[in-house]
């Protein structure tokens, strides 16, 4: 098939940016749409033109390295990643946008790559469990009910993609942050910090200038990882909790 | 010497192919051998007491000096995410570099299957020794024997380990943990969660890594490339790295430095590993005296999703759970692989696996099953679209397991997987068998090193996918995430002590010669790199190397395809410094300069690769040679002869590399050829 993609370039952080347009020919249909981004970057090589930047890595969905708004919408028209997207999902014809994550939180290091290191901030506030190495008890002697231990599992499937931050008007990290929250929250390894923890993440949150909830549910339609709009009820209830005792 | 390669026109990177049948001593013109090698750190004694002594005797460093130590820790995946965050908790001081924009974002989050463990739950009979003997028979007894038994001696506490820090493993209804029997062992020993075991782990890892960060003992260098380690006084003292956003070439000094840098399997260009998975960390200390062990040793995995076309970029792993209810077959009839596999009749189907091994069938270790599908493909009996002259894909088929289990039980049990090929492929596996081939998956090979997992470069340790140590010539599955968690958590902290207990060594300026030198090594590098302007794209020579590899030391290897292979690489290699093009400039985020220098590093590896598998004229594991098999076509191992460790040492710009023995020593497992039959 044949496409017209119109791609943002930007040389550096600060340098202004701009849609150029590319037309592609002769893209197969069994191509991730990241090989057909290699295809262009080839041709564009053998021209003397620099190639596109953009981030990927494993090309499984599991990584969370890739992720590109695709005519609009984060990771493009599929419930998956970037990488999983495979160019079956569009027509002959077809005029493809390709831009970056949009956020103040994720700045914009060259084209389509971007700087998600307020994510790992925002695990540095609290997202973890403290057991030094080598302090664990065996492992059986604290039984996990299996439900809890789903929900754990399910929020925990989270890749730290940002695709939810691109996808809110608000750019919003609640839902990447209720997925941890619910995750350790969920686990009785979790307890002991459960109030620290949601209070220093949400202020992590906040002073890397993701923006608010307003509850538009636009973050969990995009989650290649189809993470709950729940998750970000946890985090508010945990949240009041933890205030409400005097965190 | 060709004409071309003359001083003016050879990166100073690139090495002199050294004349066939040139110096005296030098075998096959290729190599010669130097003084053989031992692991003189590992103790003597009963094999369950080797560690606890290694413990009680490795130096302690007091509480207080920690502080004043700094430790560089390349790669963020089990095995260096683990270590960073373990050494930070003792309170060293501790740098963690990764290449991606996050230490979460380590290949280790690709791993599906699930980590072993000799707990013991199911009270199946499993035990430490247990677990030890099936990874030294799985890895076709081309391991050492103390290191696989302190893997399964700790695998118990690396569960314990992530549980406490909330990995959220599969769990029964009562809340214990549940677990599965994996890769063909007849024990239940590996725990999972669900399909995505690594990342998990991986998570758990990274959180108590940037836990550590918060608390200031590690600082982290993400979108860091290492590209040099600094060796002062024959002591590894540092690396040079390249900041990929800004392109600044930094230089980071520490007292020891561990390359936790996971495997090379992306030498074969189309290979299970991640985009930016790399020798490059590995490879420089090589350069730099570190020896190299065993590189042709690689894991081709059985089950992946085919080879689609020419732009494929990588291969798609699934996992080998899916052969215990699929079959495996390809047509009788070579005339009938074009046909919708449907309208075959039974009676046309050679299901050869449990044709050829009747009591494993469908479930023989990876390199069997991956062999066999390679020869029904090279008989013309493969299926699939054609990539080149060839079809290269077998069915695996649930038609039958349909009809046993119904949809909703096979659903149950596979169903991320079944709509993972059907997102890949756009076919419905419900419907249509599915189409799989072998692909390369994970490097047994890496970097030498010995009981303390002390590279032979002083103060350079090595964890992980990136060392040699445990799986010998196959590993098993399940046991790549133990060995890096293992390494990670509880081997390195108590060895490394031993060494740093030496320091704080004297200080370094960054104006001392060698640091300067190894830092104008890297600045020429770059400028060569992006000067050349030639006329042919990085990939371009990374497809045809990998196209090189995979047919001459691939799956089979024999003696004339090898030495046609060096032929090749060595005139690839020529090319890429005359005719690469690499666009764009040194100061800012360049991706193509990031993958020349990672393409410049495998076209010497897989000179390496193919020497080591010449030189091993003996079939074991996953390193298959033409010349050494039975009479109806199996491996045939040569104890006598290569009972041993190859550990190759850097020979010089122009010389020929140098193989070291370290003999392997069979105390308690007994050798014997492998049989499936
Ligand atoms: C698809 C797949 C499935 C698998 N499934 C299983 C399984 O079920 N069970 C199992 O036991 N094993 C499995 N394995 C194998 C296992 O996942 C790996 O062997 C293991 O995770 C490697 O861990 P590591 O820490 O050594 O390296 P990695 O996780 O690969 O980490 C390497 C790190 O080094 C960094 N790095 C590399 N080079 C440089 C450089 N030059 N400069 C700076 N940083 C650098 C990277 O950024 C990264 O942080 C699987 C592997 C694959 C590919
Ligand atoms: S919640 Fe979903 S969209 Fe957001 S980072 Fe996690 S996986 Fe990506
Ligand atoms: S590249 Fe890893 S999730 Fe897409």
């Amino acid at each position: 098939m044949n496409l017209t993609l119109k791609i943002w370039r930007q040389s550096g952080p600060k340098a202004k940016g701009e849609m150029v347009t590319y037309p592609v020919t002769d893209i197969s249909e069994d191509m991730s749409f990241l090989e057909m981004l290699d295809v262009l970057n080839e041709q564009l090589n053998a021209r003397g033109e620099e190639p596109i930047a953009f981030d990927s890595d494993c090309r499984e969905g599991i990584c969370g390295m890739c992720g590109l708004m695709i005519s609009g919408k984060a990771h493009g028209p599929e419930v998956t990643t970037t990488c999983q997207l495979h160019m079956r999902s569009f027509s002959d014809g077809d005029e493809i946008t390709i831009e970056p994550w949009r956020a103040d939180a994720f700045p914009v290091i060259k084209d389509l790559v971007v700087d998600r290191g307020s994510f790992d901030r925002i695990i540095q506030a609290g997202g973890f469990i403290s057991a030094n190495t080598g302090s664990a008890p065996e492992a059986h002697s604290v039984p996990v009910p299996k439900p809890k231990a789903d929900r754990a599992f399910m929020a925990a499937a989270c890749i730290g993609c940002g695709a939810c931050v691109a996808a809110c008007p608000n750019a919003s990290g609640m839902l990447f942050m209720g997925a941890k929250i619910t995750h350790l929250g969920e686990l009785p390894q979790g307890q002991p910090e459960r109030d620290a923890r949601v209070v220093s993440m949400v202020t992590q949150h906040d002073l890397e200038g993701f923006g608010g909830c307003t509850n538009i549910g636009e973050c969990s339609s995009a989650c290649p990882k189809e993470i709950p709009l729940d998750v970000i009820n946890q985090l508010n209830k945990d949240l009041r909790g933890a205030l409400m005792r005097g965190e | 010497m060709t004409d071309t390669q003359t001083a003016s026109t050879v990166a100073p990177e690139a090495p002199a192919a050294p004349a066939r049948e040139a110096a005296p001593g030098v075998v096959h013109g290729l190599y010669t051998e130097g003084e053989p090698i031992a692991d003189t750190k590992a103790p003597q004694g009963p094999i369950e007491a080797r560690w606890n002594k290694r413990k009680f005797d490795a130096a302690l460093v007091n509480p207080a000096n920690r502080r004043k130590l700094t430790v560089i820790i390349v790669g963020t995946g089990l095995a260096g995410g683990a270590a960073a965050a373990t050494l930070g908790e003792a309170g060293y001081n501790v740098k963690s570099f990764c290449y991606q924009d996050s230490p979460r974002r380590a290949h280790s989050i690709a791993a599906q299957g699930g980590i072993n463990a000799a707990k013991n739950y199911k009270e199946d009979g499993d035990s430490t020794f247990r677990l030890f003997y099936d990874t030294v028979k799985g890895g076709d007894y081309r391991s050492r024997e103390s290191n696989v038994y302190r893997l399964a001696e700790v695998s118990a506490n690396i569960i314990d380990q992530c549980v406490a820090q909330g990995v959220p493993f599969a769990r029964e209804y009562g809340g214990l943990l549940d677990n599965r029997s994996f890769g063909g062992v007849q024990v239940s020993r590996t725990f999972y969660a669900r399909g995505q075991t690594g990342q998990q782990l991986l998570i758990g890892a990274y959180q108590a890594l940037e836990r550590q960060v918060a608390a200031g003992t590690v600082e982290m260098f993400s979108r860091h490339e290492m590209l040099e380690v600094v060796v002062v006084d024959g002591k590894a003292r540092g690396i040079i790295a390249r900041d990929l956003v800004t392109g600044e070439i930094e230089t980071h000094l520490a007292d020891a430095v561990v390359l936790a840098s996971g495997g090379y399997g992306n030498v074969f260009f189309l290979s299970t590993n991640a985009m930016g998975s790399n020798v490059t960390a590995t490879w420089r200390a090589h350069r730099k005296g570190a020896h190299f062990a065993n590189p042709c040793y690689t894991q081709i995995h059985p089950t992946c999703i085919p080879v689609a076309g020419e732009h494929q970029s990588k291969l798609t792993l699934m996992s080998e759970s899916l052969r215990n209810d699929g079959r495996i077959w390809v047509p009788k009839n070579a005339a009938d692989c074009e046909k919708d596999p449907r309208e075959i009749p039974e009676e046309d189907r050679d299901y050869y696996l449990e044709r050829i091994y009747p009591s494993f069938g469908n479930l023989v270790p990876r390199d069997i099953a991956s062999r066999q599908a390679k020869n029904v493909c090279d008989e013309g009996r493969g299926v699939g679209p054609k990539v080149g002259d060839f079809r290269r894909g077998v069915y695996l088929d649930f038609t039958d397991a349909l009809k046993r289990m119904s949809a909703e039980a096979v659903a149950e049990k596979y169903g991320n997987l079944l709509d993972m090929y059907q997102r890949i492929t756009g076919e419905n596996p419900y419907e249509v068998p599915m189409r799989i081939y072998p692909a390369v998956h994970y490097t047994m090979g890496g970097l030498w090193v010995d009981y303390d997992l002390q590279s032979s470069i002083p103060g350079l340790f090595v964890t992980g996918e990136a060392n040699f140590s445990d799986h010998g010539a196959n590993r098993l599955g399940a046991s790549a995430l133990m060995q890096g968690l293992a390494d990670g958590y509880f081997v390195l902290p108590n060895t490394i002590r031993d060494y740093l207990a030496k320091g704080p060594f004297p200080k370094l300026e960054e104006s001392h010669e060698a640091v300067v030198e190894a830092r104008a090594s890297v600045d020429a590098r770059v400028s060569k790199l992006l000067s050349i302007n030639g006329d042919r794209s990085v990939d371009s020579f990374h497809k045809e190397l990998g196209n090189i590899m995979w047919e001459f030391c691939g799956m089979e290897r024999s003696e004339e395809g090898l030495l046609k292979a060096i032929d090749l690489i060595r005139g690839l290699r020529d090319e890429f410094w005359r005719n690469v093009k690499v666009l764009g400039s040194a100061d800012t985020l360049n991706q193509s300069l990031e993958k020349a220098g990672r393409v410049a590093d495998f076209l010497e590896l897989g000179e390496l690769m193919c020497i080591d598998a010449l030189h091993r004229r003996e079939s074991c594991g996953g390193h298959f040679r033409a010349e050494s098999q039975t009479e109806d076509g199996e491996a045939l191992r040569h104890d006598d002869e290569y009972a041993y460790v190859a550990a190759w040492e850097w020979g010089g710009q122009d010389g020929a590399p140098v193989l070291h023995k370290e003999d392997l020593v069979y105390e308690f497992v007994e050798m014997k050829q492998r049989s499936y039959k």
